[in-house]
């Protein structure tokens, strides 16, 4: 049983505050990656919950024991760290072989174990040499054997992959994903690549200025964004934004259409939809197209829709030139609304 | 063209200043140990070892050595984890640790001796006590072991920091995060210390070591005020041969045996400490 619980835990660097009041509790054997951009405290978070770093206020939980008084090696952890910390002085079989060692398995098992995830991470013909010797993207999936070769309750990756080419990256994530879920292990996964997240994650906890903004499945993640900075960083293109103005009960002023929204007492609330949501369809909305991208499957096409930018995902066989003025229908049950003061989703 | 030539053109003035005092005084001191009236000959080395102080001043110097620069370096090991370990005032320790640098071999001889002397601290302290009821002379000709271990508390008091300034710099330049990822793998402090610490500090651990067994070879001014003739060694056979015997043949067949055991220490030290090729930080 290896749940991790985090209670209110915040951190401050000097008068930095890097996470405020962090709630949130990833289940025995979960996946869980967390998702957010550069500097929000993904890693902040990490070394709290592995022990490297202490957090200001707040408790964080692994199994029923309260952890955060532990040094790491007392937390039954493995990590992957994002700057790979593989031990220079030590060949690769040694690196991984370090947790093992220190835990004093016999060498058959070591042997075993290292042999073991060196081949899941396409790396057994570097047992021998050191880590001067590597590639990055070498050096990484050393890390990444290494934390694996524990067979810990739990595993911190912090962007595990994010030196591979596109195509290893693949490979391995889906090795990744078959050994963890073989196995007992609750993972903390974090990345920047959402379809990394995306295909990996039982749910994804999405970080913005130290806070998680949303925590979910991820089609749910997805499809409705708890607040507009989810919409706006997850999906690639992102969602799209529009202003609406009150139009009578439960309907609202969309660049110049009407749309029937909540029935809230505000004035102003944000209009948001996913570009590949729309279809070319009449009596939608006016929009000036900017740029055709085709890219294969489909083609990107931005657009000016009331001044504001507006990205849609159409089929490759239509024949929307830049320049033209076309007609974008927003699918009605894919429609978003959020609140513009407090960013948050508006049901 | 040009750039081919530069580094040989930076390199001339200190190579030429190694020739001129350095490499051509050696060959002065070497053809004075192996020549007499223009020719080669063994008999200073012959007349050097056959003196009954070679052979003790020879053992003494390799015993002192041996005693001295583990337990020294035992404690710059010490101490310089701990001053890397420490967050406020760091730099005052090691300024504090530091000062004995900062005085000559012989002063640091004759402040030891103060210590030991027979109106010395040591006995007054003692005579204060009621440990003793007289004066005792803990550095005559009887008390050969006094002797040697006032000789090796005062080249540890003198000598330790000089390890400890090159260990201190050395931990300081092995970055963090191996010991965070050794720490989440199990390492405990102990063990941080042998996988991590020593294995990245060899670099350092060399050139410490060379440089305080080198400085061993040639202790004097200490072993001179503590010891005085009770306790010949190398260095002070030289002196002895140079300046009281007026032979500098043999003196300088002497600095040969010095340079000598100097040169095959620092071979093993180098050897053993190596990094294997590929594993440099
Ligand atoms: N030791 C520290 N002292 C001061 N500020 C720090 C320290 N560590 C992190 N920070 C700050 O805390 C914030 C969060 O850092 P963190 O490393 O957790 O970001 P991250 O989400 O992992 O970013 P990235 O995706 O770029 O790795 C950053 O603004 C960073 O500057
Ligand atoms: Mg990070």
């Amino acid at each position: 049983m290896a749940e991790i619980q985090i209670k209110n835990v915040a951190k401050t660097f000097g008068s930095y505050q890097a996470l405020h009041s962090i709630d949130m509790t990833i289940s025995d054997r979960e996946f869980m990656v967390l998702l957010g951009a550069s500097g929000c405290g993904k890693t902040t978070l990490l070394r709290i919950i592995a022990g490297l770093e202490t957090p200001s206020v707040g408790e964080v939980w692994i199994g029923d024991k309260r952890v955060d008084h532990l040094p790491p090696r007392q937390r039954g952890i493995a990590m992957v760290f994002q700057n790979y910390a593989v031990f220079p002085h030590l060949t690769v079989f040694e690196n991984i072989a370090f947790g093992l060692r220190m835990n004093k398995l016999d060498d058959a098992t070591i042997k075993e174990r290292v042999n073991r995830t060196a081949n899941l991470m396409h790396i057994e013909q570097l047992l021998q040499r050191y880590s001067g010797q590597l590639s990055g993207g070498q050096r990484q999936r050393v890390a990444v054997a290494r934390a694996l070769a524990m067979e810990p309750d739990v595993i911190l990756m912090d962007e595990p992959l994010s030196n591979l080419d596109a195509l290893l990256r693949l490979e391995m994530r889906a090795e990744l994903k078959g050994v963890l879920a073989d196995s007992n292990t609750t993972t903390i996964y974090v990345t920047h690549d959402q379809v990394e997240a995306m295909s990996l994650a039982d749910r994804i906890a999405v970080m913005h200025e130290g806070r998680i903004v949303q925590a979910n499945n991820p089609v749910e993640i997805y499809r409705n964004p708890a607040a507009h900075f989810v919409g706006s960083f997850i999906g690639n293109p992102p969602m799209n934004f529009l202003n609406a103005t009150k139009g009578g009960k439960g309907k609202w002023n969309v660049a110049g259409k009407s749309f029937s929204g909540p029935q809230s007492g505000q004035e102003n609330l944000e209009f948001a939809i996913r570009p590949e949501d729309v279809t070319l369809n009449g009596g939608g909305l006016d929009a000036k197209v900017r740029i055709v991208e085709p890219l294969g499957a489909h083609n990107l096409v931005t657009c000016d829709v009331d001044g504001s930018l507006f990205r849609a995902v159409i089929d490759s066989d239509s024949k929307v030139k830049a320049g033209e003025h076309i007609s974008l229908a927003p699918m009605q049950d894919r429609i978003r609304w959020f609140d513009p003061q407090t960013t948050l989703a508006v049901a | 063209m040009e750039n081919k030539h530069l580094p040989y053109m930076l390199l001339l003035p200190a190579t030429i200043f190694l020739c001129v005092f350095f490499i051509y005084p050696f060959t002065l001191v070497a053809w004075e140990a192996f020549s007499k009236d223009g020719a080669f000959t063994m008999e200073h080395f012959q007349t050097m070892t056959s003196n009954w102080k070679f052979e003790i001043s020879f053992w003494n110097t390799l015993l002192l050595a041996a005693a001295v620069v583990p337990i020294q370096l035992a404690l710059s090991l010490l101490m310089a984890t701990m001053v890397s370990k420490m967050q406020k005032g760091r730099d005052i320790v090691l300024y504090i640790w530091t000062i004995p640098l900062g005085i000559s071999d012989l002063a640091a001889g004759i402040i030891w001796l103060a210590i030991f002397d027979q109106s010395g601290y040591l006995n007054s302290m003692l005579y204060g006590l009621g440990v003793i009821d007289q004066p005792e002379n803990f550095l005559s000709y009887q008390n050969k072991s006094t002797i040697f271990i006032a000789i090796v508390l005062a080249e540890i008091w003198r000598a330790t920091a000089i390890m400890l300034v090159i260990l201190v710099a050395g931990i300081g330049l092995i970055p963090k995060e191996y010991y965070e990822a050794a720490e989440v793998f199990g390492a405990s402090n102990w063990k941080r210390f042998t996988k991590i610490t020593l294995p990245m500090l060899k670099p350092s651990l060399q050139t410490a070591l060379v440089l305080r067994v080198i400085l061993a070879f040639e202790v004097f001014a200490v072993v001179a005020a503590l010891g005085g003739t009770n306790f010949p060694v190398l260095m002070g056979e030289t002196y002895n041969w140079q300046f009281e015997l007026q032979d500098g043949n043999v003196a300088a067949a002497y600095a040969l045996v010095i340079l000598a055991i100097s040169i095959v220490f620092t071979l093993v030290i180098l050897r053993v400490l190596r990094v294997p090729k590929g594993a440099q930080v």
